[in-house]
């Protein structure tokens, strides 16, 4: 038992290696004082400066970042209601009819989904800009969230709410109480999976913005044919060590706030 | 249990819950697979035709395009696949369960330009890798450019959408199942075949879905990574919107990846209700 | 359901936060600005000190939107969404959106310098007598080697492309126009060839050059020069003189059956809001010294014959690789737009010898 246990330990560490080395190369690189990520000559934080001085580029980023978490909030909110939805229809032909609709977005190359977005927007005479980029990630997002939330709700234990809507509880009750709980893990998943989404995007980006607004992936790609400057790893580097505070900022705080209430659940208990 | 299910249905069938679900079905999935459709069937001068789908259907290239499309999404499926399950089983047993997942999602918000270039150095001539197959006297070798090194990295950009929701599956399961299991003599593994491999597969399906879908349109590293010796549907699409500007067949292969799609879902799900009902 | 809560409150807070840093930068940024110009350009392809002296001089407050691609460029331009005052897309793309009517047509006496360009650069077949567009950047297409593998005058053509013993050592870059079109010039035809015999022979001699290529790429070239993962690769000037500053391995070939000769142009388009700012940017960029500290920034050649002859480096400006004897012309051939039926058929050209 305990050697499987340290092969499963190796195994995981492996794992979690293979995802972090990239970006640990990117970071490694973001101090070379030479121009490219090839040679390490030597170290230096000029790209860093770089990076604080370039007022056009933060902007960027913080519409980039704005544009993700309001995308993918909304998106977390109707892909999971959607889920929801499909998994009480009780058609099993609309239901997969729903299914293979959710999954169109899925499968489309982004430049289909950018050009036809592009269209939609054209054709009603919507103004390019924030608004239409920030409806776009919301639109390509859902689709994923709902991925994401079904198998939780397949899991669902069916007795659980007949029981609720027995004790007279309400169609809100039985959603708050019963059904959310249960598959807060999917819509955590799907939160995270469509601000990732969000943040990837570029060919969708491209298409749908306009009048000034752009985000990060596009100035990226559009830096490719002139090379893409170190800057840009320093960035990356900074936006990552960010989430990284922030994600182990979160779990301690929610660990925090966890034990608090146990032990006040404990102390009410006596 | 099923009937439990379509009468619960009945009650809870809110149309106003979903309503935005739907609006957004009908503005954003409908009304552009309309505009598709529309599309697909004109000629670059803009006159109604058949042509496109002709000439998909008679070509050749296109026709093994799309069998590598297929062959490339399954293979890169089946990677995740077969890394992702042992990994979401042992992170669920870890302590710090939340932390881990949050861990596995932080490395794709970074831009996936930037991880293929990092790919490029640690993968290239003068790289990383060849480095120590050097160093340890096996010589370099040729890696990038191969199918082996396009498949690596497709895995590495698709491993989180798979590992995501195999770990909620897991970590929904019941405990006392597993214990029960145990107290009847089953061994670690029998236990991990019998009762929590079937009781994931709604997540392990949700994860080829996750996976097997995008991978079928990919471009970007076909060309960054493969160096263009992959060439998939992704490709097509993409040249033809962008480089050749013929909307018109760039749509008709989109359809014709939407229906295959459609396809390969209702085989996965047929296997799925037999499997269910067996288990059931 | 709580920690969906507390999730929507982390995110709340960050939202508003965003925002404040966003209201703040907005803020410090546009100081009394009498008016926006509007600048769609390829990433990082102007010195950025340039535009900030530029906002100086005229008060205008620029915005800088980028593109990845003359064909996406040309789909933002043409459905509307947004008026840029300044494009700066290549020639053939230059081409099509004139036959569109897609461009202003310039008013010369708006515009100080013209007589600044190098002559030649005046009367080319895409745009005779620049009366839509005004060079900014030019260059060739080449063959970049690498001296640790290649020997020097090894290769001086492209017909070297094809020897035996470059078996899987080339990149090429990956666009149909580029290699088609070299194929054509090496057989002694037009790389705008439309004769179906020339194209036929341009196809079969194609795929006799499929052993020798390891690998198809964009942009991502560069980096694979420099970190010297092939010998040899097909590429613009542009970017191998990026290229060569990085590895002094790396030299630059320019063949000597001719070669492409590319533009990228200062247009304004038909929506544009702001034509006066447009003149001014444009006059401002003419000026040798504002492109001479561009070309120094981009590495890429100037077309602006004042600043070659005084300002910028003569080693730079001798390099016949990178600013060619402009006196056999002919040699060098500019792309023109084929209409969409030849479009397909070079594509087409292309896309069978990817897949073989």
């Amino acid at each position: 038992m305990t050697n499987s246990l340290k092969w499963s330990k190796l195994y995981l560490f492996f794992v979690f290696v293979l995802l972090y080395l990239p970006i640990l190369y990117l970071v490694y690189f973001s101090f070379n004082e030479g121009g490219t990520m090839n040679e390490f000559t030597s170290f230096t934080l000029e790209h860093y400066s770089n990076v604080l001085q370039d007022q056009r580029l933060i902007q960027i980023v913080i519409h980039t970042l704005l544009v993700a978490l309001i995308s993918s909030t909304v998106a977390t909110i109707i892909g999971t209601l959607g889920a929801i939805g499909i998994h009480f229809v009780k058609s099993s032909q609309l239901k997969e009819a729903l299914l293979n609709a959710n999954n169109i977005l899925l499968v489309s190359p982004d430049v289909i989904i950018g050009s036809s977005f592009l269209l939609l927007f054209t054709l009603v005479g919507y103004q390019l800009g924030y608004m239409s980029v920030i409806l776009s990630h919301i639109a390509f997002s859902i689709p994923i969230v709902v991925l994401m939330v079904l198998p939780n709700l397949e899991e669902l234990n069916q007795s659980m709410i007949k029981a609720a809507e027995d004790l007279g509880a309400n169609r809100w009750q039985v959603l708050s109480q019963v059904i959310l709980p249960n598959i807060t893990a999917g819509i955590f998943s799907g939160f995270f999976m469509a601000f990732t989404y969000s943040l990837d995007d570029f060919a969708v980006t491209f298409f749908v913005t306009g009048n000034g607004f752009t985000t990060l992936s596009v100035e990226i790609y559009s830096r490719a044919r002139q090379g893409i400057s170190l800057e840009i790893n320093a960035l990356s580097t900074l936006l990552f060590i960010a989430s990284l505070l922030l994600v182990f900022g979160y779990y301690y705080i929610s660990q925090y706030s966890r034990q608090m209430h146990k032990k006040k659940k404990a102390v009410t208990g006596k | 249990m099923r009937k439990n299910n379509s009468e619960v249905s009945v009650q809870k069938q809110d149309t106003l819950l979903m309503f935005p679900y739907v609006m957004w079905i009908v503005l954003f999935v409908l009304a552009p697979i309309f505009l598709l459709v529309y599309q697909s069937l004109l000629n670059v001068d803009g006159a109604f035709t058949f042509e496109n789908i002709l000439r998909y259907f008679t070509s050749v290239t296109y026709l093994s395009m799309t069998f590598q499309s297929f062959l490339y999404a399954g293979l890169i499926t089946l990677v995740t696949l077969i890394i992702s399950y042992p990994a979401a089983y042992i992170l669920t047993k870890t302590e710090h369960k939340e932390l881990w997942r949050m861990l596995l999602i932080l490395p794709t918000w970074i831009n996936i330009l930037l991880k293929a270039y990092a790919f490029i150095g640690i993968l290239s001539q003068s790289g990383i890798v060849n480095r120590f197959l050097d160093f340890i006297g096996i010589g370099r070798q040729q890696i990038l450019f191969t199918n082996f090194s396009f498949l690596l990295v497709a895995s590495y950009i698709e491993l989180p959408f798979m590992m995501m929701p195999i770990m909620n599956a897991i970590s929904e399961i019941d405990p006392s199942l597993i214990q029960a299991s145990h107290d009847l003599g089953a061994n670690t593994w029998a236990t991990i075949r019998k009762v929590i491999l079937p009781l994931s597969m709604n997540g392990v399906r949700s994860g080829v879905q996750a996976v097997f879908i995008p991978s079928l349109s990919l471009f970007m590293l076909t060309r960054l990574i493969g160096g263009n010796r992959v060439i998939t549907l992704g490709t097509a699409i993409e040249q033809h919107f962008l480089v050749t500007q013929n909307w018109g067949m760039g749509s008709t292969i989109g359809i014709i990846l939407i229906v295959l799609m459609f396809i390969v879902i209702k085989l996965t799900s047929n296997k799925k209700a037999r499997r269910g009902v067996s288990n059931d | 359901m709580k920690k969906v809560v507390q999730l929507i409150l982390v995110i709340l807070a960050l939202i508003l936060l965003l925002l404040g840093m966003d209201r703040y930068m907005t803020q410090s940024s546009s100081h009394s600005a009498e008016g926006t110009l509007t600048i769609y350009n390829w990433g990082d392809y102007i010195d950025p000190s340039l535009i900030t002296a530029f906002e100086k001089e005229t008060g205008l407050q620029v915005i800088y939107e980028t593109f990845d691609s003359n064909e996406a460029m040309y789909t933002k331009v043409q459905q509307g969404g947004t008026a840029y005052d300044i494009v700066i897309p290549s020639e053939y793309m230059i081409e099509r959106m004139i036959d569109e009517d897609l461009l202003y047509k310039l008013d010369d006496s708006k515009i100080e310098g013209m007589d600044h360009l190098i002559e030649d650069f005046r009367e080319l077949p895409f745009d005779p007598g620049n009366q839509y567009s005004v060079p900014y950047f030019w260059g060739t297409l080449g063959i970049i080697y690498n001296d640790k593998m290649i020997a020097p005058d090894e290769i001086t053509s492209w017909e070297d492309l094809w020897k035996p013993e470059y078996q899987n050592n080339l990149l090429l870059i990956d666009g149909a126009r580029e290699i088609v079109g070299l194929t054509l010039q090496n057989l002694g035809y037009s790389l705008n060839s439309k004769n179906p015999t020339e194209l036929k022979e341009a196809k079969d001699k194609m795929s006799t050059l499929a052993p020798n290529v390891k690998a198809i790429v964009a942009d991502e070239i560069k980096m694979y020069m420099i970190q010297e993962e092939a010998p040899i690769a097909v590429t613009f000037s542009g970017e191998a003189a990026d290229m060569m500053t990085e590895n002094e391995h790396l030299h630059y070939v320019l063949p000597k059956e001719g070669s492409n000769l590319w533009f990228d142009n200062m247009v304004i388009p038909k929506n544009a809001q702001n034509l006066e700012g447009a003149y001014a940017f444009i006059s401002f960029m003419l000026r040798p010294e504002n492109a001479t500290l561009n070309a120094e920034y981009i590495g890429y050649s100037s077309p602006n014959q004042t600043a070659i002859e005084h300002y910028l480096d003569k080693e730079i400006v001798n390099d016949e690789q990178f600013y060619p004897p402009l006196d056999n012309i002919k040699n060098l051939e500019v792309y023109e737009n084929l209409g969409q039926e030849f479009i397909e058929v070079y594509n087409d050209l292309f896309l069978e010898f990817k897949m073989n």
